[in-house]
């Protein structure tokens, strides 16, 4: 079967009330064809999971500006002025968290571990109402990994076994959430034929990709 | 020198070749730009780059090579690019040398808070908790006081912080601070301010170490 898909197959994908991972960092290494595609469907109530909620007319910065979130799990609200007013108003709840905290809670599920210990956020707000665990006489905060229910990710370049390269600073939570959802969807500038990628370039491996669509430059 | 390209051209002189350095958004991007001949470091940005280079010039930006705010940047031959995990990887795992955030506040226990003022200004910490956790030496690039002349230099911080006791030198226009388990220890001052001066402009209690030296001559 073909996981390459149009846009009106993956819009038959979605639904009201989803917890969706989007790949990039403040817009860039950001799948903008799906995030329009969702918009396009008309779901709401969407828990994001993003770095960033971008920038109000660029990345998952659209969606906060359409009200179609209802909670963003995040590290950096400050670049879309949007978020702020709706942090402020309490139409949307924003869960910051510290990024290398969000970046390892999402690889601990794709790695089946049950979360993480970190040291960040000791001392902090970051900390509240979670378990510290000392170790070696170093205080840890248990960080539960942090899973979805679809991921969209973008890369550059996929084959049609939905192997993925990606380029430049465009990598970022990409190839971490194609771990760490039910179901990835991968936008991509191009596909190529199985075997046209050298093995030794995939950073995600094929199996973890179910759909691939190609994006609109 | 304007006070902002003073305070970045005075920490440039902490790095050593070799080190690997997180420069914060804002002032702290400027210390780039002063970085000694014959000092080599290498840029770490959480976005995924190592060897981060100069600005592009006009017309060479390429949208996808870009630091932690979004602005356009360079890489250097021999950098490369990582994802978020690795990135972090660096940060928490100790494998970053120096990290220069600015700050709201900083105190004399080196308590940081520079994410949020709650009520006015909730931006999010982004990497700053990981990169202040984690980094080797943790570098505070800031204007001695805020814009209506108030300390930033506490007793104890009053906003939330970004780490506990993290905080290892305070570079300011009017001084060069280090935290120290007896208080901060002033170990240069400007040449335009007296130690009188310095302590009324400056909320915790400061101790001047007797090999005081003038900040202009370091730079």
């Amino acid at each position: 079967m073909s996981k390459i898909i149009n846009r009106q197959e993956f819009a038959d994908l979605l639904r009201d009330d989803l917890s969706i991972m989007v790949g990039g960092f403040l817009g860039v290494g950001t799948p903008e064809s799906l995030i329009d595609a969702v918009i396009e469907s008309g779901i709401k109530d969407i828990t994001l999971i993003c770095n960033d909620t971008g920038f109000p007319d660029k990345g998952v910065g659209k969606w906060i500006t359409k009200k179609i979130v209802k909670k963003a799990i995040t590290s950096h609200i400050g670049t879309n002025p949007e978020s702020g007013n709706q942090l402020n108003s309490g139409e949307t709840l924003f869960d910051l968290t510290p990024q290398g905290t969000l970046a390892e809670q999402i690889r601990a599920a794709g790695a089946g571990l049950g979360g993480i210990l970190t040291p960040t956020g000791i001392g902090t707000i970051a900390a509240e109402g979670k378990e510290i665990i000392k170790i070696k006489e170093k205080e840890y905060i248990l960080e539960e990994a942090l899973s979805a229910d679809m991921a969209f990710i973008k890369a550059v370049k996929a084959d049609k076994k939905g192997n993925l390269v990606y380029i430049k600073a465009a990598r970022n939570f990409n190839p971490i959430m194609a771990f760490a959802a039910d179901i990835v969807v991968a936008e991509v500038d191009e596909i190529v034929e199985a075997g046209e990628i050298d093995p030794d370039n995939v950073v995600t491996p094929s199996v973890l990709v179910d759909y691939i669509v190609l994006g609109v430059k | 020198m304007n006070p902002k390209a003073k305070i970045a051209a005075r920490v440039a002189k902490e790095f050593e070749s070799g080190d690997v350095v997180n420069l914060g958004i804002g002032l702290p991007t400027l210390v780039a730009d002063f970085i000694p001949q014959g000092i080599e470091v290498v840029f770490q940005s959480e976005n995924g780059i190592l060897g981060l280079g100069p600005s592009p010039e006009e017309g060479q930006e390429d949208p996808l090579i870009t630091n932690a705010g979004a602005q356009p940047v360079t890489i250097l031959p021999g950098g490369c690019y990582f994802d978020s995990a690795t990135s972090f990887m660096l940060i928490r795992g100790g494998h970053v040398d120096v990290t220069v955030l600015g700050a709201l506040q900083v105190d004399e226990k080196g308590n940081l808070a520079n994410w949020m003022i709650p009520g006015k200004m909730v931006p999010g910490m982004g990497g700053a908790m990981d990169l202040v956790t984690g980094a080797k030496r943790v570098i505070i690039a800031m204007q001695h006081c805020t814009k209506s002349g108030g300390s930033k230099i506490l007793e104890e911080c009053t906003l939330p912080l970004t780490a506990q006791g993290e905080v290892d030198l305070i570079v300011t226009e009017c001084a060069v601070m280090k935290v120290t388990n007896k208080g901060l220890l002033v170990l240069e001052i400007s040449q335009d301010i007296t130690k009188e001066e310095l302590q009324s402009q400056t909320g915790a209690k400061l101790i001047f170490t007797e090999e005081l030296k003038i900040m202009e001559e370091a730079i």
